[in-house]
């Protein structure tokens, strides 16, 4: 395809719980979250949720870019925690980035893979002409039932980037996406109905036949269809889970270890859902070099994977690109722990402050 | 205490984005906007401007006794913020290491709930501030 990545952005809120802590809580072994291989998790404060999440990393892709705001020609958030259940977010981001009013916005929900879906969207839109820029958001402030496994890995960020069209170097690509395959069934293996506050999920089922069925399944359709290997590749980002599942998919992919721990975030602020892969290819954009090779795949419950394959451009090396600071950067310096009393409060999770 | 929606509605530039106003007579910018400025008065121009998302806080104070609506946020800091142009606002302080918020210290603008209400209200965002 003859599109591309202008500029990214990512957030990932201060407030980290110790999933030791979520343990304690609950009465469990203490190692159950370094088992998952997640031992801290980034949550919003009390003022936060999904949308300003968003909010934040749009404004970090709209600042590298150096672009008009007014020339985004489509926003789509993708999130599985809307903080409205009617009313768009996209709406909120466009106007927080003066991108309004000439421009379509929705948001997306696929599970964790709603934000590569918004990258597809606009990855179409630009190639036909359709629009100039469009800005792709994968946010979540990673929801989970007190005392669920789930408490101890999910998370809270965003990451969002621009796509245009390479219009001959014109449009100042950082890596262009040179190709995408989605692999979709129908697995319910994680949902959350109207309703209901807390996703549900069904344990071990969430593995074998939907977390690595459909990463495997994308992949492998993307190698076929673009005629490349594992080697073809410098770095690889998965969506993460956990800090196990993406290392034991490269594994069983032919993918170096080596070639994973970039996009590796989750260990660090856990799962951030539709947030996740997007942050992971985050991360390997803040040190990819120009012509090296990127293969991202993420995944959705529900079931659906999206693979893309990107070679990174020189337009990456020019200064103010690149955010001021790395995803890894970020996350060690911007952090502030809490108690899980102080989690729960702040997530609304005690019922009277509802 | 619930806005009403209207108001809500109509501050939304004013909150996401920080925009105010500048006379392009005597140069100064105000926020929140003005409709006359009150240095030129009839003869001023005013056009709207967006304000600079960093500044320094002035002045600061920890609330401990909220408002209503704000009762599960304490103790938060509040301050009047200098901006870079010089235009003084009132915000809210947050993200920041209770020694670091000082007179001086160099904040930015972030995006956040400002009021969420109840479940059937609309949701209120807006600026605040954190220390850099």
């Amino acid at each position: 395809m003859n599109v591309g990545i202008v500029s990214y952005g990512y957030y990932v809120p201060r407030l980290r719980v110790k999933t030791a802590d979520i343990a304690v809580a609950w009465n469990k072994e203490k190692d159950v979250g370094e088992a998952l291989g997640v031992k801290e998790k980034a949550v919003g404060a009390w003022d936060e949720d999904s949308c300003t999440f968003a909010v934040e990393a749009a404004r970090m892709a709209v600042q590298c870019s150096g672009i008009n705001s007014q020339e985004i020609g489509a926003i789509y958030v993708g999130s599985e925690s809307k903080p409205y259940a009617v009313k768009p977010s996209a709406t909120i981001v466009a106007e927080a980035i003066s991108a309004t009013p000439t421009l379509t916005a929705a948001d997306l929900e696929f599970a964790c893979k709603a934000g590569t879906a918004a990258m597809q969207m606009c990855m179409g839109m630009a190639e036909s002409g359709m629009i100039k820029y469009g800005l792709a958001i994968g946010s979540d402030t990673a929801q989970a039932q007190p005392g669920d496994a789930l408490e101890f890995t999910a998370g809270g960020g965003a990451a969002a980037v621009l796509i245009a069209k390479d219009s001959g170097g014109k449009a100042n690509l950082i890596a262009t996406l040179n190709d995408t395959y989605s692999f979709t069934t129908d697995t319910p293996d994680f949902w959350r109905r109207q309703h209901a506050e807390f996703p549900s999920h069904a344990g071990r089922f969430t593995g074998e036949p939907a977390y690595f069925k459909h990463v495997i399944g994308a992949v492998k359709g993307i190698f076929e269809k673009t005629g490349s290997t594992p080697k073809d590749y410098d770095y690889v980002v998965f969506h993460q889970p956990n800090g196990k599942f993406p290392t034991r998919v490269a594994k069983m992919l032919g993918f170096s270890d080596a070639s994973v721990k970039q996009g590796l975030i989750t260990p660090f602020i856990g799962n951030t859902y539709s947030g996740s892969s997007m942050i992971g290819l985050a991360s390997v954009l803040d040190v990819a070099k120009p012509g090296q090779k990127i293969l991202m795949c993420s995944y959705g419950s529900g079931s659906g994977s999206d693979a893309f394959t990107l070679t990174v451009e020189k337009g990456i090396e020019k200064p103010g690109k690149r955010p001021s600071e790395s995803v890894l950067d970020y996350i060690n310096r911007n952090k502030e722990y809490t108690s899980y009393v102080g989690y729960i409060r702040n997530r609304n999770k005690i019922k009277h402050l509802e | 205490m619930v806005q009403a929606i209207s108001r809500i509605w109509r501050s939304i530039k004013q909150r996401y984005n920080l925009e105010g106003v500048h006379c392009e007579v005597c140069k100064e910018s105000f926020f929140p906007k003005r409709t006359i400025c009150p240095n030129c008065r009839r003869k001023g121009k005013l056009v709207d401007a967006k304000m600079p998302h960093t500044g320094k806080i002035y002045s600061y104070s920890l609330v401990y006794s909220a408002p209503a609506g704000f009762e599960y946020e304490v103790p938060y800091f509040v301050a009047i913020i200098e901006l870079d142009n010089k235009v003084k606002i009132f915000s809210q302080v947050v993200d920041s290491e209770v020694d670091k918020v000082k007179i001086g210290a160099k904040v930015k603008a972030v995006f956040r709930r400002v009021q969420a209400g109840k479940e059937e209200d609309v949701i209120a965002y807006g600026y605040k501030f954190t220390v850099v």
